[in-house]
């Protein structure tokens, strides 16, 4: 009876929303598991986070979340289908079930976690959010802007924080608003606005998409606060476990030092308590979270440790270049710390 | 006595009666629909309840906090999401209604053009036709909103007309006039004279009927229209004032912005939607019999007369219905304004509030019904206009 509610339910968000959807009959992880895959909703094009490169391969540190939930599950990375999604589309995607989770650098706030029916699993980056403008405009710093028309991507915190920023200072803009991000860059070039505004991160990701990146730059302020992470349904701990322990995986094993390249050495000949806890050499921490014993030897091998994803993605591997800043780990100076496994 | 116990068998037997049937099976079928109309918002509900996702209306009286590129009335980023609903439904009606009238207005001319005995002029008005409604609305919507307006120079560049009105990829920028001392009589002038052209035009078209005799009419109207208002300038002073766009800062500031959101929009969907009534003007007008035309001409009415006079009248009647599902394709069409960020009724509430607030199943089927009223609004009053100018039987 629950199951029949639950898929007449989705049939309803169905027709209501005109979604697709996949079966989503009881918890996450049966359905998966069943599936054989894991269907993770990413972005629609943003370099460093989740793009299609030249071979058409989805890349990015956004993808790599799902990936590393694909090989802690299955072993296996490659067993996830991507759905890019738009920034109005990703909630209600989630929500009826669309997706199996959400990895799409989606900022974490209150009513978000609180009022959708949805959970933030961790934050796989620190972002804040700035200003891209053209250097012809001689603008220095954001405090200039007052009368700029200010290209937005539509439905995001974005949006909000802008409002915020120019209210608390006074000043007046128009809002061009856009529903995908590659569109507010276009308006960019062709002058529609003076300024674009998301977070920095994707400034930068942005700034190398256009023809001549030197004619642009990211002014200094940072108006807000970002937690990007990923997203799963309310009320299904067992799927918001695998996917957070998923994440803090990645983070413990560069603090252990655990790479890619090392890991199968370690899960064998390592003689620290924590690493062996980890790799599944000691005790049963992969039966708690329903995954096979080598959950984290197999994200580690496949996707990396947190470190190796950010430089492959947007740190000094890439060409975003991005430093480490608040993404650093706790013990150098950054925010990144996941708690043990025991 | 036989006879009533004949009879009484087939009357006992409630079933076999037509009426009664029906009756019952009507019920059923009413109970049947509200049911399951009924377990589907239950259920709905409670699922919303067990995932922890928020329901109700409430959401309209949170603050948005958002900006919007274009408003007909106040907003600041502190107003509600129903003012914003608000906002959207003003600019989905703006943008319709500006439609429906460039839409109908070249749709006749092209139309009448088509039929012209011009071989140039119904060529191209053919041309015009096949093109216009054979491309999907949404790339006619891109190609003027990309290809055309962000061709369009920067600020500093515009291009500039009489020192007051601007154009460059920002937008349109007019004077725009702002009501000074003299504003309130200039405005009862103004009144003064519409009302005083619809009673000589009324009074023309008795006189007419009547006698036979032509009265001009539109050249009266014009003079009204001009010495009324014109004379309670020169009595009361300049009824407005001003405003004229100057180039501040990134931008200009004064005046009125017509966006180019808009002017896509609206371009795309009239010359969308202007090949289809060229369409049905034509059918229209070939409906009516040739020998009306035959008998008009033999009175000795010149051709526009006869179009006017006598064709046109006619070809409403046929013109008229399938008029009307033009102008509700308009107004549902006028939802691709999210493909372009203008900030209609689906970009804005269906788009921005839904994503802010996550309340997909109310914001959703708010809009659905709005855009139902709106459709049903334009139905009721076609349907009206049709019956008004249907033929009369004597």
């Amino acid at each position: 009876m629950k199951s029949v509610k639950t898929t007449l339910t989705s049939m309803v968000a169905v027709a209501t929303l005109g979604l697709s959807v996949q079966a989503v009959a009881g918890p996450t992880l049966d359905a998966v598991v069943k599936k054989g895959f894991v269907q993770c909703g990413i972005s629609d094009g943003l370099p460093g986070f989740s793009y299609a490169d030249d071979k058409g391969q989805f890349r990015g540190i956004d993808v790599d979340v799902c990936r590393g939930v694909a090989a802690a599950l299955f072993g296996d990375a490659t067993k996830v289908r991507f759905s890019p999604l738009t920034a109005k589309e990703r909630f209600t995607a989630l929500q009826s079930g669309e997706v199996d989770m959400l990895s799409r650098n989606t900022t974490w706030t209150s009513s978000r976690d609180s009022g959708m029916g949805l959970n933030f699993a961790g934050v796989n980056y620190y972002d804040g959010q700035g200003f891209l403008v053209s250097t012809k405009l001689g603008v220095k710093s954001a405090k200039e802007l007052d009368g700029a028309a200010v290209c937005i991507q539509a439905g995001t915190t974005t949006e909000l924080n802008l409002t915020d920023y120019f209210r608390a200072n006074g000043m007046k803009y128009t809002p061009i608003t856009y529903d995908k991000s590659d569109e507010t860059v276009k308006a960019l070039e062709a002058g529609r606005c003076d300024v674009l505004t998301s977070d920095q991160s994707q400034l930068y990701a942005q700034r190398i998409k256009l023809a001549n990146p030197n004619d642009y730059v990211v002014l200094p302020e940072v108006i807000s606060k970002e937690p990007l992470g990923p997203v799963v349904r309310q009320g299904d701990d067992e799927w918001f476990n695998i996917v957070r322990w998923t994440l803090f995986a990645m983070v413990n094993a560069e603090e252990l030092g655990v790479t890619s390249a090392n890991v199968e050495d370690m899960a064998k000949n390592s003689q620290n308590p924590d690493v062996r806890r980890m790799l599944g050499a000691e005790g049963e921490y992969g039966k708690d979270l329903r995954l096979p014993k080598d959950w984290a030897v197999q994200i580690v091998k496949q996707v990396g440790n947190y470190g190796e994803m950010f430089e492959r993605n947007v740190g000094k591997n890439s060409e975003l270049k991005i430093e480490r800043g608040l993404n650093a780990l706790w013990n150098q100076g950054g925010l990144q710390y996941a708690p043990p496994i025991r | 006595m036989q006879t009533t116990a004949r009879v009484q068998p087939a009357r006992s037997s409630l079933l076999r009666d037509p009426k009664f049937r029906g009756l019952v099976f009507q019920i059923l079928a009413v109970f049947t629909v509200v049911g399951i109309g009924w377990y589907l918002f239950q259920n709905t509900q409670s699922n919303l309840a067990q995932r922890g996702i928020t329901s109700g209306f409430g959401f309209l009286n949170n603050t948005a906090g958002f900006g919007i590129l274009q408003s007909l009335i106040d907003y600041t980023e502190t107003d509600t999401y129903g003012r914003v609903f608000v906002i959207g439904l003003l600019n989905t009606l703006l943008v319709s209604g500006l439609g429906i009238f460039f839409a109908t207005l070249i749709g006749f001319v092209i139309g009448i053009a088509r039929l012209s005995p011009n071989w140039l002029l119904s060529r191209l008005a053919t041309v015009y036709i096949e093109i216009f409604r054979n491309i999907p609305p949404l790339l006619q919507i891109f190609f003027w909103y990309f290809a055309v307006l962000r061709a369009m120079p920067a600020p500093r560049a515009s291009y500039e007309f009489f020192d007051a009105i601007y154009l460059n990829i920002r937008g349109l920028y007019l004077p725009s006039p702002i009501p000074a001392d003299g504003f309130n009589v200039f405005a009862i002038a103004l009144l003064a004279a519409c009302v005083a052209i619809v009673l000589v035009a009324r009074w023309a078209r008795k006189r007419r009927e009547a006698t036979g005799q032509l009265f001009p009419t539109p050249a009266v109207a014009i003079g009204l229209l001009v010495a009324l208002p014109g004379l309670a300038a020169l009595v009361a002073g300049n009824p407005v004032t001003w405003s004229v766009p100057e180039l501040r800062g990134f931008n200009f500031v004064g005046g009125l912005v017509v966006i180019p959101e808009l002017v896509a929009l609206t371009l795309a969907l009239t010359l969308y939607t202007a090949a289809f009534i060229a369409e049905n003007v034509r059918s229209g007008i070939q409906a009516v019999s040739h020998g009306q035309t035959e008998a008009a001409r033999s009175l000795g009415l010149r051709p526009r007369h006869i179009l006017r006079l006598v064709i046109i009248p006619q070809a409403l009647r046929v013109i008229i219905p399938p008029l009307t599902s033009q102008y509700l394709n308009l107004a549902k069409n006028s939802s691709l304004a999210a493909a372009i960020g203008y900030p209609d009724l689906v970009s804005l509430f269906a788009g921005t509030v839904l994503n802010q607030t996550g309340q997909a199943i109310e914001t959703i089927a708010i809009t659905m019904s709005v855009y139902l009223a709106i459709s049903l609004s334009i139905s009721l009053l076609m349907n009206w206009y049709n019956k008004r100018i249907a033929l009369v039987e004597r």
